[in-house]
């Protein structure tokens, strides 16, 4: 049985992650401002340490629609992440992406999703890519699956993940953009043993 | 008429002519209960199936088994007839299409066989049922009438 529990998470773990969302976030700026052809800055990134009671509202409010990008971990370290997008920046991404106006707010199409699907990848693909390398490590990821639907059905996934050896979850916020300001989210759920991997492999003793 | 809100591994009762929510189900799902003649009732949601999996089980709200156990002692103790009780249950849903048999892809069906196998043990017959699929669920609990009403987007509002 792993020794970890989330609900320790002492201030050194907690600075550790906020430098993986750095630098996560910060590799995951730049392949967004690559593909669209687009400056972008980046805000540092928060990160908070939430009970199951503030989570589903982190982001919006619980019925508010929000896009989901879910991706499962593998090799090395096992377990999931996400992206999250609020609808405003899902749309203002594919209409960059699709070359139209900013203000084009219709419902996506087959196109449109796999442009979100996308994103979402390179965007986590970026964050898990400045994990390995900090650790070390070999990290892979699944294909995208998406999900369009209220925040707290979608933010019931990492809920439950986290649910299984805690009552609190981390969730690690960015925001980006030149004029406009894309809010995108992160949650990474690494399984019970691989926290022990993550934390053992930057040398941080439990 | 006032407004109860569940949260995430959270439960409540409430009596009529108030009314009981709980906004956003995904995978968790939405246990309501209700005695139709004192019109006391109340909702949890859960997030997992089972506490006896768990090392770390001390928030009881947040399983099948212990969080229906828990809800049936508050509604019974707010005036509701153990006997007279009827559930209904919402929620369940793979909300990404996951292949293979992870956590994420079954979990919302395992919450909803151990909700229904805890209320079968307990006797307290499931009169509806509005679960799995792959979207998301906000429920309401009417004690008054018994109804039980879902709204997801894009859809239009059910009653079971």
């Amino acid at each position: 049985m792993a020794k970890f529990s989330l609900d320790q998470v002492n201030e050194m773990y907690f600075d550790v992650l906020k430098e993986i969302g750095n630098i996560g976030a910060g590799n995951a700026t730049t392949a967004i401002s690559n593909m669209l052809n687009l400056k972008v800055n980046m805000e540092v990134p928060k990160v908070e340490f939430l009970t199951f009671q503030e989570l589903p509202t982190a982001i919006s409010a619980e019925e508010e629609t929000v896009v989901g990008i879910y991706l499962e971990v593998e090799s090395d370290i096992g377990g999931s992440m996400m992206f999250l997008l609020k609808m405003e920046s899902a749309h203002y991404l594919v209409n960059h992406l699709m070359g139209r106006p900013d203000d084009y707010a219709e419902e996506f199409d087959e196109m449109d999703l796999s442009a979100i699907k996308e994103i979402g990848n390179i965007i986590s693909g970026s964050y898990l890519s400045a994990l390995s390398s900090m650790t070390n490590m070999v990290i892979t990821s699944s294909v995208p699956y998406l999900a369009i639907d209220m925040a707290a059905a979608i933010l019931s996934v990492p809920a439950i993940q986290f649910g299984q050896y805690g009552d609190n979850a981390l969730l690690i916020q960015t925001e980006f953009g030149d004029e406009v300001k894309i809010q995108g989210f992160f949650i990474l759920m690494p399984d019970v043993d691989s926290y022990d991997k993550i934390l053992t492999s930057l040398g941080i003793a439990l | 008429m006032a407004t109860i809100k569940v949260g995430m591994a959270d439960l409540n009762v409430c009596k009529a002519p108030d009314m009981i929510t709980t906004l956003g189900l995904g995978s968790c799902i939405g246990i309501a209960v209700y005695d139709p003649v004192t019109k006391v009732g109340g909702l949890a949601h859960i997030m997992l199936p089972d506490s006896t999996q768990m090392r770390n089980n001390s928030n009881i709200a947040k399983f099948a088994d212990t969080g229906i156990e828990e809800l049936i002692k508050r509604v019974t103790a707010a005036g509701a007839n153990k006997r007279r009780l009827v559930a209904k249950i919402a929620g369940g849903a793979k909300m990404f299409q996951v292949s293979g048999l992870s956590t994420v892809g079954n979990v919302g069906e395992r919450n909803a066989q151990a909700s229904r196998a805890k209320l079968k043990q307990l006797g307290i017959p499931l009169l509806a049922e509005d679960t799995g699929l792959n979207y998301g669920r906000t429920v309401e609990l009417y004690p008054e009438t018994g109804e039980f009403r879902i709204k997801a987007v894009g859809k239009s509002i059910k009653s079971i």
